[in-house]
């Protein structure tokens, strides 16, 4: 693996130097909090650690998108005939994500990268980025990142990790997009292969024992949905839930989405939206009859989907990156820990 | 790989209303391009997304057969907004259609079996595909009996009336058509709700004997403890489910019962499955 040291006074010359070639998205801080946003030309990204309000998930799977389009024009030839609407998919890097995130574009992928149908917006946007993680040295309160296979320094689905040294960045170049996105920016001081990687180790571990809340999911497989789906406990945890869905949009592998049809004057386009499964909407038919009509139902589905359905679909783990971003940004502090703990612990009483 | 989002366009060919309250029409459409009707080829039992531009999509079983060629045919129920805007369409608009969608009947594992078909209401559209394609010359000896029992509110609201009086003529289907009731003193056929029908006239369940069920949920669920008391085992009683859907592609995520999918693992589930995963629909 190679390892590439950046002097951090080189930094933003390089990533400047790379957009020629790239899109630039990263952590901005506004009076929202931290976000993933795109970089305009003059905006550097924040480096700082701040902990992301909303994931990177937006860079691939945008809040709102234009996926296809027509003309309503009957004197035009093709009018109401559907086709995919223009969309930029040049190379995009997005820089200083919490590693994990990477991890959950993972997850995320087994939904929209299927033997039977591959959404193409979601496919062509996931190739051309280039996921430049950062590496977790103070992880906050609500990260349970250990607990779910993952880690404040976890390498899946990321193109480079970088470890903040104060002078400098130590790049762990992971992928050939890492390495075509490092050397636009021009950073090509190669160091020892296994010293960097000694450094790493130790920063990952030392990061790592600073994760205070532990999480066990070791049970949740061997029990079955329907055990799980009738526990006494749902009410309880969907008490205070005012079904804002908060939890959904601010979750790196949340990836429910709405389409819907808007016409302006003579052109029709289709969109896709971000949805929640905390909406009443989300599953009422046109006849009124809704299957998770109530607020108990669709608290449940979150919890059953990332912790037990998605489980059983794959094979892959849970859902859940362990980011705590979920915790930190409810309302009615409903915590996953707290549930995933009910859950794997749950012994049917007879 | 095609993008699945992309309708094949579609001319309406015919519109036919289906019912005598006219809340349901029956639509014909054609292929605009001819290599999209080989695309299309689909099983009795599937589903499509009639796509209107800047209106919407609606997900619909498809009501022609796999044995008629030419056209797919659909018949919707006016209810929200794609649906009334498509009532007020005309013959020879374009739009556009997308699918084959979702699973299918068994027919591999039907083959060689008692057949009985139970529907009520307006969803008996992909019975109708079902009972055509079984009927087919080619098809008719790969089954044994065939009964299918059929009921409406009143006669005029049953579907496809033309067909069901002539299918009831033939030797080769029992048809047991019920309406819940009728002041017509003409009527010949049954009086009654469709379990109470399915349990005087249904077949008795031998290990050959398979039931496919397609109708509102009250109706499903009355009609379970009949098929029960005929003998017929979980695995034998095939159902056909709605849920709210989107992309009918299996990724937006809210159609699930469990972790099955109702728009890509279904619509067609047998009731021992179902028995396995939350009633969530």
């Amino acid at each position: 693996m190679k390892f590439i040291s950046i002097d951090k006074n080189d930094w933003t010359r390089g990533i400047d130097k790379s957009r020629e070639k790239y899109q630039l998205f990263g952590p901005v801080k506004d009076e929202n909090g931290c976000l993933i946003k795109k970089l305009e030309p003059d905006v550097q990204p924040d480096m700082g650690l701040h902990e992301s309000v909303m994931s990177a998930k937006s860079v691939v799977f945008p809040q709102t998108e234009k996926i296809l389009n027509a003309s309503l024009d009957e004197s035009i030839e093709n009018h109401h005939i559907m086709q995919r609407a223009k969309t930029d998919y040049s190379p995009r890097a997005v820089l200083g994500i919490r590693p994990y995130d990477a991890k959950a574009m993972e997850l995320v992928k087994l939904n929209f990268d299927t033997k039977d149908f591959k959404d193409p917006y979601w496919c062509d946007a996931y190739e051309a980025t280039v996921f430049v993680g950062l590496g977790i040295t103070k992880p906050g309160p609500f990260d349970f990142s250990t607990s779910v296979g993952t880690g404040p320094f976890c390498e899946d689905g990321l193109d480079v990790l970088l470890a903040d040294l104060d002078d400098t960045y130590l790049a762990k170049i992971l992928s050939p997009k890492g390495e075509a996105y490092t050397a636009a920016c021009g950073f090509n001081a190669i160091v020892d292969e296994k010293e960097s990687q000694a450094l790493f180790d130790i920063l990952r571990k030392e990061a790592e024992k600073n994760i205070v809340s532990q999480v066990k999911i070791d049970k949740l497989k061997e029990k079955t949905i329907l055990e799980l789906h009738e526990a006494d406990f749902w009410d309880d945890i969907a008490f205070a839930c005012i079904n804002c869905g908060t939890c959904t949009y601010v979750c790196p592998t949340c990836w429910c989405f709405d389409i819907q049809d808007e016409t302006k004057q003579k052109q029709a386009t289709r969109f896709r939206n971000w949805d929640t499964c905390m909406s009443p909407l989300f599953t009422r038919h046109a006849t009124g009859h809704n299957p998770r009509g109530t607020k108990v139902q669709r608290v449940r589905q979150r919890f059953m989907h990332k912790l037990k359905y998605f489980l059983d679909k794959y094979d892959q783990g849970i859902m859940c990156v362990g980011c705590g971003r979920c915790v930190k940004s409810c309302p009615v502090n409903i915590d996953i820990r707290e549930v995933c703990h009910m859950m794997n612990s749950y012994e049917k009483q007879d | 790989m095609e993008n699945p989002y992309i309708p094949y366009p579609v001319r309406i060919d015919d519109i036919e209303i289906a019912t005598e309250d006219k809340s349901l029409k029956t639509f014909k459409f054609v292929f605009l391009n001819k290599e999209d009707e080989e695309k299309f080829s689909y099983h009795a039992g599937q589903f499509a997304e009639l796509s209107i531009p800047g209106i919407g999509e609606i997900p619909i079983g498809i009501a022609s057969s796999p044995v008629e060629k030419g056209f797919v045919k659909f018949t919707v129920f006016r209810t929200g907004v794609v649906t009334s805007y498509l009532h007020n369409m005309k013959v020879g608009d374009i739009m556009g259609i997308r699918g084959p969608l979702g699973n299918w009947y068994p027919w591999d594992k039907l083959e060689n079996k008692n057949v009985v078909i139970i529907g009520g209401g307006f969803a008996f559209t992909t019975l109708r595909s079902s009972i055509i394609y079984m009927l087919d010359p080619g098809n008719r000896s790969k089954f044994k009996t065939i009964d299918v029992v059929y009921g409406a509110r009143s006669p005029g609201m049953l579907l496809y009336r033309e067909e069901l009086f002539e299918w009831e003529k033939r030797s080769d289907i029992n048809m047991h058509i019920t309406v819940d009731g009728t002041d017509d003193p003409d009527w010949q056929y049954h009086k009654g709700f469709v379990p109470q029908i399915v349990e005087q006239n249904a077949p008795k369940a031998d290990e050959d004997t398979y039931a496919i069920i397609c109708g509102p949920p009250i109706m499903i669920k009355f009609t379970q403890p009949s098929l029960v008391k005929l003998g017929y085992k979980e695995h034998q009683i095939i159902m056909s489910l709605e849920n709210r859907m989107k992309c009918g592609i299996g990724m937006c995520g809210r159609c699930n019962i469990g972790k099955e999918l109702v728009c890509k693992d279904g619509p067609v589930f047998t009731l021992e499955q179902i028995n396995q995963t939350p009633k969530e629909y």
